[in-house]
């Protein structure tokens, strides 16, 4: 099993295509000069300066970041309990409450933003941080559901049978036995969902308003005037935040589990 | 009367009813919204979707975007599927390094990869210097507005998807059945060929599913590469929304979005299970 030559170079050629704009993007923000080009004479880091002196960029990644959180956590609390029934209960109706937890995925953000940017309308909550909230809550709860019910399918049911046989109650057995076992489960299912919210763009650009708008949404309108050094700033201290979590989240939980939905990396 | 399981009810209740509220509901009345009148008017009409049906301006925004989605769809396949073999081929750590790179790029915001490929097209940009240099071209090219500029960028922006679906279906697959085709006598590409695609064939339409309903529905990618002059689905509805504030078309082009998106999914996944039982077994 070795790759031929041939092969390698195919690989080489598709890492690049995937770097390409990764880079570029970040060698664009190095430019000392006052309009779009590559830092050929001199780099100069003016354009972080800027960046931070943009009030609207950060009043924007302040949003992003709280809205990340906010959604993350309330997804977590409702995957956790529905996340136990549907990976330890047999009860009827089990498959289509597990379809419908999922059902978020199959629908494109394009149409959930069209459907809540009329919701909120009708209901007087348009262009609010809570609407904002509830939205990206049911967009990212698949990904907390499905990393907790691996978590719980994962762990070994007989330590909670001990618990239980020597007198605890269910309440305090899961508190102190299946909790603490499914932390890594909540800990990765809390950060897909964060992850998930942060970057969310295609809904949230129906939803957001002047004063009340996310980074994507902030980088997409801004774009859309202009293409400038400040934009490009903005986006590489994005690719910078990605790869440190990158590292950080691969370490953890092994990255293409996260990805793929399953659970955290195994002992080995 | 069989006995109602409250306890699991009860642990399910909460995401079922912020579900019912804040999913069902909006998504019921925009159904509702897509059937209404204009202003003023009263009771339900299928005129929005008669509108975009007898405009050949539409069915030209529908055909785009299809073209465009099944465009990303192949060329992730073309090359999604070898490189998922080349990283299952490879030794660690080479390998998990190189996943890693693959994976990396979904971790970074849609709008921030396609401003790197605005930059890459766009007539002052590395492609455009290039092809100068190498005199394929006199002048300075852009691919900014192009179909071809908003499928590389789609590409992408969606390739990893396909990579990750097609590693995990290698991820079940024995490496001696390679050991045994290699000491039969097989070519590399004879391997590949028959031995390997037959096995991942699950893995890649799955992913090539995923990647064609996410390219038909995208929206930032095609707003910034492909500008005002190249619509797809994704932008036009933006557009009746909040540039002709025309919510009940708007409402109606995204029902046939996802209507037309549902029936493709459930469509291929149908072909997959029918054509492919013999892979699950």
């Amino acid at each position: 099993m070795k790759n031929g030559p041939l092969a390698l170079c195919f690989h080489a050629l598709f890492v690049g295509f995937l770097a390409l704009p990764l880079v570029m993007v970040m060698l664009v923000s190095l430019t000392a000069k006052s309009y779009l080009s590559l830092p050929t004479d001199g780099m100069s880091l003016r354009w972080y300066a800027a960046m931070l002196d943009n009030p609207q960029f950060i009043a924007a990644f302040k949003t992003s970041l709280l809205l990340g959180l906010s959604s993350a956590c309330i997804a977590q609390l409702l995957a956790i309990p529905a996340a136990y029934a549907l990976a330890r209960m047999q009860f009827t109706g089990r498959q289509a409450i597990s379809a419908i937890l999922m059902s978020p995925l199959l629908i494109p953000h394009l149409v959930l933003g069209v459907a809540f940017l009329q919701f909120f309308s009708q209901i007087g909550m348009r262009g609010g941080f809570a609407g904002l909230v509830l939205a990206h809550t049911v967009v990212v709860a698949p990904y907390a559901v499905r990393l907790m019910m691996s978590a719980y399918t994962g762990m070994d049911p007989s330590l909670e049978r001990a618990a239980r046989s020597l007198g605890a109650s269910a309440w305090t057995t899961f508190i102190r036995i299946t909790l603490p076992l499914a932390i890594p489960g909540v800990v990765s299912g809390w950060l897909m969902a964060f992850i998930h919210s942060f970057d969310e763009t295609t809904m949230t650009v129906f939803l957001a308003s002047p004063s009340m708008t996310t980074l994507p949404v902030r980088i997409y309108l801004h774009i859309e005037e202009t293409v400038d050094p400040l934009v490009a700033a903005v986006s590489s201290t994005l690719i910078i935040m990605a790869v440190a979590l990158m590292v950080v989240l691969d370490k953890w939980f092994g990255l293409d589990r996260l990805l793929t939905g399953g659970g955290p990396k195994d002992e080995q | 009367m069989r006995q109602i399981a409250w306890k699991p009810l009860a642990l399910t209740g909460p995401a079922l009813l912020v579900y019912a509220v804040v999913l069902a509901g909006p998504v019921f009345l925009m159904l509702l919204l897509s059937l209404q009148g204009g202003k003023g008017q009263d009771g339900f009409t299928l005129a929005h979707y008669a509108e975009i049906l007898v405009d050949g301006y539409f069915w030209e925004i529908y055909g785009r975007t299809f073209v465009m989605a099944l465009g990303v769809t192949l060329i992730c396949l073309l090359i999604g599927v070898p490189e998922a073999y080349v990283l299952y081929r490879m030794r660690a750590p080479w390998r998990g390094y190189f996943l890693l790179a693959v994976l990396a790029p979904l971790l970074v915001a849609v709008v921030v990869r396609t401003l790197g490929w605005a930059l890459v097209l766009g007539p002052t940009g590395p492609l455009s210097t290039a092809l100068m240099a190498l005199g394929i071209v006199q002048q300075p090219v852009s691919l900014l507005q192009t179909m071809s500029g908003v499928v590389i960028a789609l590409v992408h922006v969606l390739v990893p998807f396909l990579v990750i679906a097609v590693w995990s279906s290698l991820q079940r697959f024995d490496p001696d059945t390679l050991r045994a085709a290699a000491s039969l006598g097989g070519s590399d590409t004879a391997i590949f060929r028959r031995v390997v695609i037959p096995q991942v064939i699950p893995g890649a339409l799955a992913g090539a599913v995923v990647v064609f309903s996410l390219s038909a529905t995208a929206f930032a990618t095609p707003a910034i590469v492909g500008g005002r002059r190249l619509k797809v689905v994704a932008t036009s509805t933006y557009e009746e929304f909040l540039g002709n504030m025309n919510w009940q078309l708007g409402s109606a082009l995204a029902v046939l979005l996802l209507v037309v998106n549902i029936l493709v999914v459930i469509g291929a996944s149908r072909l997959v299970e029918k054509k492919f039982a013999h892979v699950f077994e």
